[in-house]
């Protein structure tokens, strides 16, 4: 049965992670996973003359990286899955208009990562598309600009607050053979537990990542000990403890197994608050350092979690509350089962 | 179900979990920068008094325009944005964070191009200011004049 419970889909064939690329910018490739991205810039502006142009540079590389390993070229994909932060999604819009792989845009805000894998893992699985390929990115100043304040503007954030990353990932799904399987997806629900504060998406995407990660462990009959890691995308350091709890009080622990790629993305001494977000943060954490070392072996299971933060700059100066969603997918090595 | 999965009562009871600011250290830290801005405005306007030919009233303009250029360089060279991360309303409140808002908001705009982009979004964070500042000042001003012919 492809459907296990009421949001998880167990995918019938062998479906690969066959390659991704990623790339970062200066922040990203300083920290502790910097040398786990395909490329990096040493310049926000990633040699374009502003930052929209700059955060289609990161996207364009990210796929080209992702093709190269592979050996493939744009015609050999079937579909192209990809979201990012900006409104109407323009820079997937663009990158779309010069790979001319046909297009579906998707918008997750910081989840769409996971649900760009868990849709191409679906075409691939029921045979519409052979090769997908699924992207998404960020920038720092592009999302800043958009959601926040301009970037050189002095006002004092709160630590609450998350730090947009900037890089982006890409991920080709094929039923050619890799050592990364993805085995399952749980689609997550709109979760909105009545946060306003748009400096603290840490407390308002927990309960939406708590509620994914249950209903995956509920629909697939485990616990959380199944998996070697647990991984949410941008909880940072207030939401992370605060989804634990709520996990810990549905009768699912997650100590030990849990991390957040926001917190594993920087140091804890580099500038970002309470940890990195951004659809790029959980992209080329997982394409990146997560791949690595699922093909290397040195984890089996691991259940990635994206969640993102559903709202707009209008609606939450109209003191809307935020309402979040959380996208899972099961990605297993191809040797360990 | 224990304490946090409580939809209604969620936002209260994260409050544990949400780092706190440091109100104490922030007001100490704003109150030295925004101190030192204030002192180094002090200096500006006797110097303005003693080598060039301003008295204590007109010396205020050269000394603020001074304030104002400097605060534009820092942030163009992105620098301000550091210090008001870390004073807070030490260097927002005064006439630098002024220029900071202004200046952050043409940059940013730049490349929408210098009408639609820079010239419309110039005032957008300032703009309130200048708003609740002349808004304010009629208000207190015909409450002063009310005050005043009261008193006779």
């Amino acid at each position: 049965m492809p459907k296990m419970g009421k949001q998880t889909w167990k995918f019938m064939s062998n479906i690969y992670l066959s390659s991704t690329g990623t790339t970062a910018g200066p922040l990203e490739s300083q920290g502790p996973l910097g040398n786990s991205f395909d490329q990096v810039y040493d310049d926000m502006h990633c040699g374009e003359s502003n930052w929209e142009l700059a955060e289609r540079t990161l996207m364009r590389e990210a796929i080209g990286h992702c093709l190269r390993k592979v050996s493939k070229k744009e015609q050999d994909i079937d579909i192209f899955l990809a979201g990012d932060l900006l409104n109407q999604t323009v820079t997937s819009n663009y990158i779309a208009g010069e790979n001319q792989i046909p297009y579906l845009g998707m918008f997750g805000a910081c989840s769409t990562s996971m649900e760009t894998l868990a849709i191409a893992a679906l075409l691939v699985d029921s045979g519409f598309a052979n090769y997908v390929i699924g992207a998404v990115s960020s920038h720092n100043a592009t999302a800043e600009r958009q959601f926040r304040y301009p970037t050189e503007y002095g006002g004092p954030r709160p630590k609450t607050a998350t730090y947009t990353v900037t890089g982006a990932g890409a991920a080709l799904v094929s039923k050619e053979a890799s050592p990364i399987l993805i085995k399952e997806a749980t689609i997550g629900k709109v979760t909105d537990w009545g946060i306003k504060d748009a400096n603290d998406l840490g407390s308002a995407m927990a309960p939406a990542a708590a509620d994914t990660i249950a209903a995956h462990l509920k629909d697939t009959g485990r616990q959380p000990d199944y998996y070697d890691l647990i991984v949410t995308g941008d909880l940072s350091s207030v939401g992370s403890p605060i989804a634990k709890q709520l996990l810990y009080e549905k009768g699912y622990n997650v100590d030990g197994v849990h991390q957040d790629c926001g917190l594993m993305i920087y140091r804890p001494d580099q500038p970002v608050f309470a940890g990195g977000s951004g659809a790029a943060c959980s992209a080329v954490v997982t394409y990146g350092y997560i791949a690595n070392q699922i093909a290397s072996g040195s984890l089996n299971r691991v259940f990635v979690v994206a969640t993102g933060a559903l709202f707009s700059p209008i609606v939450s100066q109209q003191k809307e509350t935020i309402p979040c969603i959380a996208h899972g997918v099961v990605l297993e090595a191809a040797g360990g089962q | 179900m224990g304490q946090l999965n409580n939809k209604t009562n969620y936002k209260k009871n994260i409050k544990p979990y949400q780092l706190k600011p440091n109100y104490l250290m922030n007001c100490i830290k704003a109150f030295l920068v925004g101190g030192f801005i204030c002192l180094l405005g002090e200096a500006l306007q006797n110097f303005y008094i003693r080598f060039f030919d301003f008295t204590e009233k007109t010396a205020g303009a050269p000394t603020q325009g001074t304030l104002i250029i400097l605060s534009c360089l820092l942030t163009g060279i992105g620098v301000y944005d550091k210090i008001g991360q870390f004073a807070g309303a030490g260097s927002l409140i005064p006439v630098t964070g002024f220029a900071n808002s202004i200046t952050s908001a043409a940059l940013e705009h730049k490349s929408e191009g210098i009408v639609l982009g820079i010239a419309t979004n110039l005032f957008k964070l300032a703009g309130a200011v200048i708003v609740f500042g002349v808004v304010s000042a009629a208000v207190l001003g015909i409450i002063r004049l009310f005050i005043m012919n009261l008193l006779g």
